[in-house]
């Protein structure tokens, strides 16, 4: 088993653009969408739902109004100032910590599981695919990454499949953690602006801190071609693999539009050309070559 | 007042708008960058840097002496952050959300509180523009403290424009939630859209009234326009899809000083989010009051 994450720290440089043509050189794998928070590979993939589940992400404190005597150890006790002044839990504050539930001399408070999301287990043209939704406004993204990444490994092993494409999330937090421990290597997608290199820099400093081999390329690279280089000479720098460089190419929106990816629809122009190099390259390293156990 | 710039899908111009407007209003205007994973907001206004502060969280400390290898700590831990196996206890600082649960729990008193850098604040002016934004430390995962100790700097005498991260989850939520106003940008595409349509429900939830604006017009389609009729939202600015203002971002600068008619626009997208607040404000809608509660 390996697995290839696309990150991109930036946002909006490509990387479900990216993961959905590599979809296309590749028979032997699974498709898993970690950016559950706004995911889009689904709509570039129209998904056959197999299976779905609810994701049960955590507890919710609920005050029961004919037990509470008001006494305020709750609104004491709470650091994420969710018990308001009226005995009621704000949710959207609430951390789930359970410290009010455990410790209410009255036993007046409830602590539900709550469901955070859903996730699915798709048929693909590509392949099976899993992915989720975060419900609006919840936490444990994080929790719901790694949820998402353990059932790929599931059917992975299941079925002998090669190779998991991992579409991650925007940042350098708490689900970018999440979608990355264990994999073979992440790949960059940076954008060769002066924030792009920015973040990069600050993903690349992740990366090397978990020890995750990291590889970097550049979409739109003709949009700045200083700024290009000035990738180019970071990854020199920092010892990234450089995979290479794609052009801007307004074809990535209008496969976008079809529901495809750049190689169904337009397979010889100068952008596809380039997306197939750098997935060649990035699967010739040696990070890539490195069977990890499940 | 506080305008939450915010847009789902990530690399839509969320910085682009929020750095922009700040720079047209020019005085009585602050900068919070609470894009803590990503802060981009600086690169493009170059602050002066006057302050700094750690943003700390407590974690906790064991007095082995006066243990007693009870394991209350390690069951009222949601998180498991404490672990306590025979006569050994060993806590992981990275899953600790710092509820002080385990504190409040002891019954020995063994367990005292130690400070864990989450990141830090960086507070400065660029000429009369205040500017504040955070920076999470790379490997830390907590970045809502981060952001929520940012919100606590707003000034009631100035606009605050605040820069979102991008998503729908807790650091989105710490951003948006008490602002008077969410401004949306999008881009004119199916994951922008569909991303759109996530924030909308946020935003929802927060019941915060807000506007779209939509970048890189005349890229992808028409769905946006139709979605944004569909709900009532107002569109309140167009940026067009253009190669020189690509560039311009592409280097670090402003659009509005290097192509100065962009000004008035942004100072007239300024004005159109003042009248739909004040409107807002005349109109005896009962969540004002909630509103304003939840802002400090």
């Amino acid at each position: 088993m390996r697995e290839l994450v696309i990150l991109s720290g930036k946002g909006g440089t490509g990387k479900t653009s990216l993961t959905a043509a590599f979809a296309s050189f590749s028979s032997d794998m699974i498709l898993c969408d970690a950016d559950v928070d706004a995911a889009d590979l689904h709509l570039l993939m129209a998904p056959d739902i197999q299976q779905k589940t609810d994701f049960q992400g955590g507890n919710e404190a609920i005050i029961n109004p004919d037990k509470c005597t008001r006494c305020g150890l709750c609104i004491e006790l709470c650091r994420f100032d969710a018990v308001k002044s009226t005995f009621e839990i704000d949710p959207i504050e609430c951390e789930g910590c359970g410290v009010c539930y455990d410790l209410c001399p009255e036993k007046a408070i409830d602590f539900p599981v709550t469901t955070c999301g859903e996730w699915y287990i798709s048929d693909t043209r590509f392949g099976p695919m899993v992915h989720a939704r975060l419900g609006i406004a919840q936490e444990n993204s994080g929790r719901l990454v790694a949820l998402v990444r353990q059932e790929a490994r599931k059917i992975v092993q299941k079925n002998k499949i090669d190779l998991i494409l991992t579409d991650g999330p925007p940042g350098i937090g708490c689900p970018v953690i999440a979608s990355m421990g264990q994999a073979n290597a992440i790949l960059i997608v940076a954008e060769p602006t002066i924030s792009g290199i920015h973040d990069l820099a600050r993903l690349a400093q992740l990366a090397a801190h978990f020890k995750i081999p990291a590889i970097v390329c550049v979409n739109k690279y003709d949009l700045n071609l200083d700024q290009t280089k000035a990738i180019k000479d970071l990854a020199k720098e920092k010892n990234i693999t450089f995979a290479g460089v794609i052009p801007f190419d307004k074809n990535f929106t209008e496969s976008m539009i079809q529901g495809k990816n750049i190689i169904e629809t337009y397979e010889n122009s100068q952008a596809s050309i380039a997306v197939r190099k750098i997935w060649e390259k990035v699967m010739a390293q040696p990070a890539m070559n490195i069977e990890r156990l499940i | 007042m506080i305008i939450s710039i915010a847009s789902g899908k990530g690399g839509t111009g969320k910085t682009t708008v929020a750095t922009n407007l700040a720079f047209s209003l020019g005085k009585n205007v602050q900068i919070m960058d609470c894009d803590v994973e990503e802060p981009n907001s600086h690169l493009f206004l170059k602050p002066e840097i006057r302050e700094r502060q750690a943003v700390i969280a407590p974690i906790p400390l064991i007095n082995e002496f006066k243990c007693s290898y009870c394991k209350k700590c390690m069951e009222i831990c949601r998180f498991g952050a404490i672990a306590v196996v025979g006569k050994k206890i060993i806590t992981f600082p990275e899953l600790c959300h710092s509820c002080g649960g385990c504190m409040a729990v002891c019954p020995e008193d063994a367990i005292l509180e130690n400070d864990r850098e989450l990141g830090e604040i960086e507070t400065g002016s660029i000429g009369d523009i205040s500017f504040i934004h955070g920076r999470l430390k790379v490997g830390q995962v907590m970045s809502p403290p981060i952001i929520k100790k940012i919100r606590t700097l707003a000034d009631k005498q100035m606009v605050n424009i605040i820069d979102a991260p991008p998503g729908t989850s807790c650091p989105v939520i710490a951003a948006m939630k008490g602002a008077d106003f969410v401004l949306l940008v999008t881009e004119p595409t199916p994951f922008g859209l569909h991303d759109l349509t996530l924030a909308v429900e946020t935003i929802k939830i927060l019941n915060i009234p807000h506007g779209i604006v939509i970048n890189r017009a005349g890229l992808g389609n028409n769905d946006v326009k139709e979605y944004a009729k569909k709900e009532g939202i107002p569109i309140l600015m167009e940026i067009p899809f253009d190669k020189k203002i690509a560039q311009v971002y592409s280097r670090g600068e402003l659009i509005v000083e290097k192509i100065p008619e962009y000004k008035d626009k942004f100072l007239d997208l300024f004005d159109q989010i003042k009248n739909l607040v004040n409107n807002l404000a005349k109109s005896p809608v009962k969540d004002i009051a909630d509103k304003g509660a939840a802002t400090k």
